[in-house]
């Protein structure tokens, strides 16, 4: 047996600024993940439907347009529609800290803003994602 | 039959990726449904594209799906992509270039890490094709990763192989070198508006016109084509290209039909998947549990200070499980 944790690390909406993203699929590449990249302007839909069919513990969004309000929850709810409401959604970007009650309770279970220290996230996630059974 | 085999069969992609993930992961359980899946009659045609990282497998891989989507075809792609040695994680990028068919219900697309193996495809590859074979699906694209000149694994689990060639990749030396300019069924030069596609496509013809392939009688013989696949950026001409393509790679499972050929390839691709079964349970658990047992650790020890060879600790070990 050998899991290890699967993510999909995507970038919803009209937002062309990858480089954050990259870094960090990187660093999780390091520590050990399996990322599967899908890039920029992509659908709420299209990130639900991909997760599922690669099969992720856990999906990470990255915005940075100011529309995460908007799409963050649509991937929830899509992810829900789908019968995947199992795997975990967390995001990280240009948010500010009012919005993250809403975004807590739409279901984004963590909120990782600039400045964080990559190792954090890759903490997060050891902590907080089991590869599931 | 089991719940899950039959959601399988029902083509439901949750079950699929999940039990992928599971063979890939070596989670016990699997083989039942494995066992469930072998006997499903399959009518695929199973197409795998090989070349060097940055050919364009992905980008011609997204057309094709176009082509066969056209034609209402049901399509499961496979993309593989390296793992990393140190830390054994992996960045799986081909979708960025497939993202347009993500929400097309009737494209299954998987990305595979290579996991450490070093043939161009994942240990787990052959089942994955397995399970999109049982889901019915028409057509199964299997995207190796960024190959060199010896990864040529993919021969063992598709009908056809295309390799994917760009210009400007050496002399004429190298399409004489054995290894993967020999097992492509059908040659794409991919950026062919560069400075020296048609020095390669010369190139190509020549190695093709001298092959061993041309002794045999004219009617049986498979002429392999080079098609050339120019400007990505007029979309309507890369398509045009594409759909060249589409047709040589129905031509080529014809071909294979009309010759009775497809049972040849049934047969080797059979016979790799009991290789890796075997691999599996001989070689796989004898290897846990050395290093279970700390017995690994141990031998690596006792070699570092040079205190014996690789050869007799092998020979050992075989004896102490194969004389059983």
């Amino acid at each position: 047996m050998n899991r290890k944790i699967r993510i999909l690390l995507a970038k919803p909406g009209l937002d062309g600024h990858d480089r954050g993203v990259k870094v960090l699929a990187r660093c999780f590449r390091d520590a050990g993940f399996e990322v599967i990249y899908t890039g920029c302007h992509q659908t709420p839909e299209e990130i639900a439907l991909t997760a599922i069919q690669e099969d992720v513990d856990v999906v990470g969004l990255s915005c940075l347009s100011g529309a995460h309000n908007a799409l963050f929850p649509a991937v929830v709810k899509d992810l829900k529609q789908n019968g995947a409401e199992d795997i975990v959604v967390f995001g990280g970007g240009i948010i500010p800290e009012k919005d993250m009650p809403s975004l807590h309770k739409a279901g984004i279970q963590a909120i990782f803003t600039p400045g964080t220290p990559m190792q954090a996230t890759v903490d997060w996630l050891n902590e907080h994602i089991t590869p599931r059974d | 039959m089991k719940e899950l085999s039959k959601r399988i069969i029902e083509g439901d992609v949750r079950s699929a990726s999940h039990l992928i993930r599971n063979i890939e992961d070596q989670m016990p359980g699997t083989d039942d449904v494995m066992r469930e899946l072998f006997t499903v009659k399959k009518d695929t045609h199973v197409i795998g594209f090989t070349g060097s990282p940055g050919a364009g497998k992905s980008t011609l891989t997204d057309g094709l799906i176009t082509a066969y989507r056209k034609l209402d075809k049901t399509i499961g792609v496979l993309a593989v992509d390296p793992s990393s040695p140190f830390s054994g994680g992996a960045i799986l990028g081909d979708r960025i270039r497939m993202v347009q068919h993500a929400t097309d219900r009737k494209v299954f697309m998987r990305s595979l890490s290579a996991r450490g193996s070093a043939g161009g495809l994942s240990k787990a590859a052959g089942e994955a094709v397995q399970i999109m074979e049982a889901m019915g699906k028409d057509r199964i694209l299997v995207e190796t990763c960024g190959v060199g000149q010896q990864e040529v694994d993919i021969i063992d689990h598709a009908h056809t192989v295309v390799v994917v060639l760009v210009p400007g990749m050496g002399d004429e030396v190298q399409t004489i070198k054995a290894g993967i300019m020999e097992i492509a069924d059908i040659f794409v030069i991919n950026k062919a508006n560069r400075d020296g596609a048609q020095k390669l496509y010369r190139e190509i013809s020549a190695m093709l016109a001298s092959s061993p392939s041309n002794k045999e009688a004219p009617e049986r013989r498979w002429k392999v084509p080079i098609v050339m696949v120019e400007n990505l950026n007029d979309h309507d001409k890369f398509q045009q290209s594409v759909e060249t393509l589409r047709e040589k790679l129905d031509e080529h499972y014809e071909y294979l039909i009309k010759n009775h050929l497809l049972a040849n390839k049934a047969q080797h691709k059979i016979e790799a998947e009991l290789k890796e079964a075997l691999w599996s349970r001989i070689f796989q658990p004898v290897v846990d549990k050395l290093y279970a047992d700390g017995e690994m650790e141990q031998m690596i020890d006792r070699l570092v200070k040079k205190e014996t060879d690789p050869y007799t600790l092998a020979d050992k070990i075989a004896k102490e499980y194969l004389d059983k």
